[in-house]
């Protein structure tokens, strides 16, 4: 639409007044400069700490005022989010220099990788430092886990590993017996028994849902124990090989014989709800599954279940390792300040802190081997301490694999494309769990995934 | 040859047409049941998001789904006591600001499009819009990286400036197309009577666009308070905004449903409100939009 033009119109014409100009400057700088008197503290030293927001991480959070009480002149700011976005938006800050944080939750699957590229700092030093803080006191799989060259890069915060979970009266009832050390083979004829869908009744609960922290966590210990790997010491790609096949078609066909309806969208949470719900007789999951299915508040089968070691086939054991754990990036400009919450936060008084205060079945578990030891947790966790303790022991790479790795990581690959790959295969085994495509052409497609991926972790490393 | 006609019976022909008028009369209220049920169908999620938030986390959880239940403000004070308050500071913040800045700044720049062309105004136009066409995530990292060499990450000013440059182009064009709607010949008549471009605006063109001005300000505000990828990768402890507080209520263990949708509920909140407040001026501003 067009006017005409009228007599009138230069007089109307805005100018680009300086005026104008000046306004618009003043409006940015006083939007830039809100950022300084936003709901922001003013001690000597703010700590912004990242951390993962399970229940454990807001449990320290609620008990701060310990912290503070013995640092007054630190200030602490929390930045909690979900696993997924947590990981992300830490991974970026710190391989970008970003310098948000002081302190991060990292795990053992970053900690290597970000102490050989100098991204965070070395915590020997300060834990020897720091008076009774007893490196020597964590569960040794985890401290190697978390240690580049001899030092410890990040420290523990809690750990697990992964063991099978099953209903004890209904064993019984059915008059089976779990084995003192099962095979998948034994598993499958017990799950493929006590199967029920009729009542909606699972004989096993295994996460069927893409991600490599969802369904290739637990599938990739069967891998391993079924004698596969993702890339052999030449890093072959490895993902057709006839173990691996094996392996994958032995979960698929299980899930499908007896696991829980909808396998190929269930993952952990999922199962949570199923097994504690009393919808599953059994489930191979993370050890940290104890704190709810234990917990009357929210679980059906609150002391019903005993724990069996992870299924194994091939190897003496076969459990994942996993630990959240804390790290300093390099670009903190409080780096004293962000150990003394660090050493707070994973020390043996900050466990007896949380026993005494919330409660001894909140504890952050398998971090410390002393924890195992007060009568209190041994008391509260009797079913299921002894499992978790022997499955973080025996969680290593010469016990649990068939052949040697160029990697490090259990139920992961420990090179940066992992996080990509992993997803990438894990939507090919969620698509064949889901009966979308058989074993052999998920696999296929993974491994076409895989061999760049090793090509280019190979040429990057030159 | 001859050819008889049977003239048709008249009893068949208002049969039809009884039949006709039951069809019209079945088609009308099968409509009007689709329409109910469509209705039903969007709206049913929101009910459902109100009702969890009111649950303990175990009915929440449980399936089948509970549809009775004794509602608890539980959920709420724990969102409450999670320091929501700072997070809502921030986002009224972000939103305000930049909100008032768009119109500030797409007022003149729109008036320049429609009422006194500029030269090249198709050209112009298609810049402002060809700066949604890049994907927000596509330039997350130079953002991130600049905003981190000059110290402005984490920082309430940063997210005004990028929502103001996230709603700008979208404010230029709304703006635009509610001041073509405005005569000319009224302003040609402002103009005889002696009125300067300052007062033709306030007295004649803004209250004539007032229905527009607030349906473009209620988008920004929609768009910005909702913003959520911008916040979670440029904020932290100082800066975040409400849907950042929002994700933070999820986790991957242990039961979040009933609190995130308490938190959900908050949030929608003020937007619910906003729209409340404009509704007459939006529903006229957004159909004189629609019949350009």
């Amino acid at each position: 639409m067009k006017f005409p033009p009228f007599s009138a119109a230069k007089a109307h014409r805005p100018r680009p007044g300086k005026k104008a100009a000046g306004w618009l400057a003043l409006a940015a700088a006083a939007t830039l400069a809100l950022g300084g008197c936003a709901p922001a503290g003013a001690a000597q030293d703010t700590l912004v700490v990242a951390i993962v927001a399970n229940p454990q991480m807001k449990d320290a959070i609620s008990l701060q005022d310990d912290f503070k009480a013995k640092h007054p002149n630190v200030n602490v700011k929390f930045v909690t989010l979900p696993e997924n976005e947590a990981r992300a938006k830490i991974t970026a800050s710190v391989a970008t220099g970003g310098g948000e944080f002081d302190v991060v939750m990292i795990s053992n699957y970053e900690t290597e990788m970000w102490a050989a590229n100098g991204w965070i700092e070395n915590l020997q030093p300060l834990a020897d430092a720091t008076d009774g803080y007893d490196t020597g006191d964590f569960i040794p799989t985890i401290k190697d886990a978390l240690s580049y060259q001899g030092d410890m890069y990040s420290v523990p915060f809690y750990g697990e590993s992964s063991f099978l979970v099953y209903r004890e009266d209904l064993f019984k009832e059915a008059g089976i017996t779990m084995p003192a050390h099962p095979t998948w083979d034994e598993i499958g004829a017990i799950a493929r028994q006590l199967n029920n869908p009729e009542d909606d009744f699972a004989g096993i609960c295994l996460r069927g849902l893409a991600g490599w922290g969802e369904v290739m966590a637990p599938l990739d210990t069967v891998i391993n124990t079924y004698g596969g790997q993702w890339f052999d010491s030449d890093w072959n790609a490895k993902l057709d090989s006839p173990e691996v096949k094996a392996a994958v078609t032995d979960y698929v066909d299980l899930l499908h014989d007896a696991g829980q309806p909808g396998a190929a969208t269930s993952g952990y949470g999922d199962c949570i709800t199923r097994y504690s719900q009393g919808k599953a007789a059994m489930w191979y999951d993370a050890t940290a599954m104890v704190s709810s299915i234990e917990d009357p508040a929210s679980s059906l089968v609150a002391g019903k279940s005993q724990y069996a070691p992870a299924p194994v086939e091939k190897t003496e054991s076969a459990g994942w390792l996993y630990s959240w754990s804390l790290a300093i990036p390099t670009t903190t400009k409080h780096k004293d300040a962000a150990w003394d919450f660090i050493s707070w936060m994973t020390n043996k008084d900050y466990i007896k802190l949380v026993g005494n205060k919330i409660g001894w079945e909140r504890v952050p578990p398998g971090s410390r081997q002393s924890t195992y030891e007060i009568p209190e947790y041994a008391a509260v966790a009797e079913a299921y301490a002894k499992p978790t303790l022997d499955a973080m022991y025996s969680a290593k790479q010469a016990t649990s694999m068939v052949n040697p790795v160029p990697y490090p990581g259990l139920q992961f690959v420990a090179i940066p494309e992992f996080q990509d790959l992993g997803t990438r295969v894990s939507q090919q085994v969620s698509a064949a769990i889901a009966g979308q495509k058989s074993v052999d052409d998920a696999l296929k497609q993974a491994q076409q995934y895989a061999e760049p991926v090793a090509k280019s972790y190979q040429e990057g490393g030159k | 040859m001859t050819t008889t006609i049977i003239p048709p019976a008249p009893a068949p022909l208002s049969a039809e047409r009884k039949s006709r008028e039951a069809r019209r009369r079945f088609t009308g209220s099968s409509i009007t049941t689709l329409t109910w049920l469509l209705a039903f169908v969007f709206f049913a999620p929101v009910i459902w998001l109100v009702m969890t938030a009111f649950k303990p986390e175990s009915a929440a959880a449980s399936n089948p789904p509970v549809f009775f239940f004794v509602p608890t403000f539980e959920q709420f004070e724990a969102v409450l006591a999670n320091g929501a308050g700072a997070y809502f500071l921030n986002s009224l913040i972000a939103t305000g600001l930049s909100t008032v800045l768009v119109i500030v700044l797409a007022v003149p720049a729109s008036y320049a499009l429609s009422i006194r062309p500029v030269k090249k105004t198709s050209d112009v136009l298609f810049f402002f819009i060809s700066t949604k066409m890049l994907p927000v995530v596509a330039v997350i990292m130079p953002i991130y990286v600049i905003a981190g060499q000059i110290k402005v990450l984490d920082n309430i000013g940063t997210l005004v400036v990028l929502y103001t440059a996230m709603n700008l182009p979208i404010a230029v064009w709304m703006m635009r197309s509610f001041f073509q709607e405005v005569p000319a010949e009224v302003l040609e008549a402002a103009s005889m009577d002696g009125a300067g471009l300052i007062k033709t605006l306030r007295t004649i063109l803004i209250p004539m666009v007032t229905p527009g001005l607030a349906a473009t300000a209620l988008i920004c505000v929609i768009f910005a308070w909702n913003e959520f990828f911008f916040a979670l990768n440029l904020t932290a402890a100082n800066a975040a905004t409400v849907p950042v507080f929002l994700v933070s209520q999820m986790t991957s263990e242990g039961l979040f449903l009933a609190k995130l949708s308490a938190a959900s509920v908050l949030a929608s909140l003020p937007v619910v409100i906003a729209g409340w407040v404009a509704q007459k001026q939006l529903v006229r501003g957004l159909s004189m939009g629609a019949v350009k």
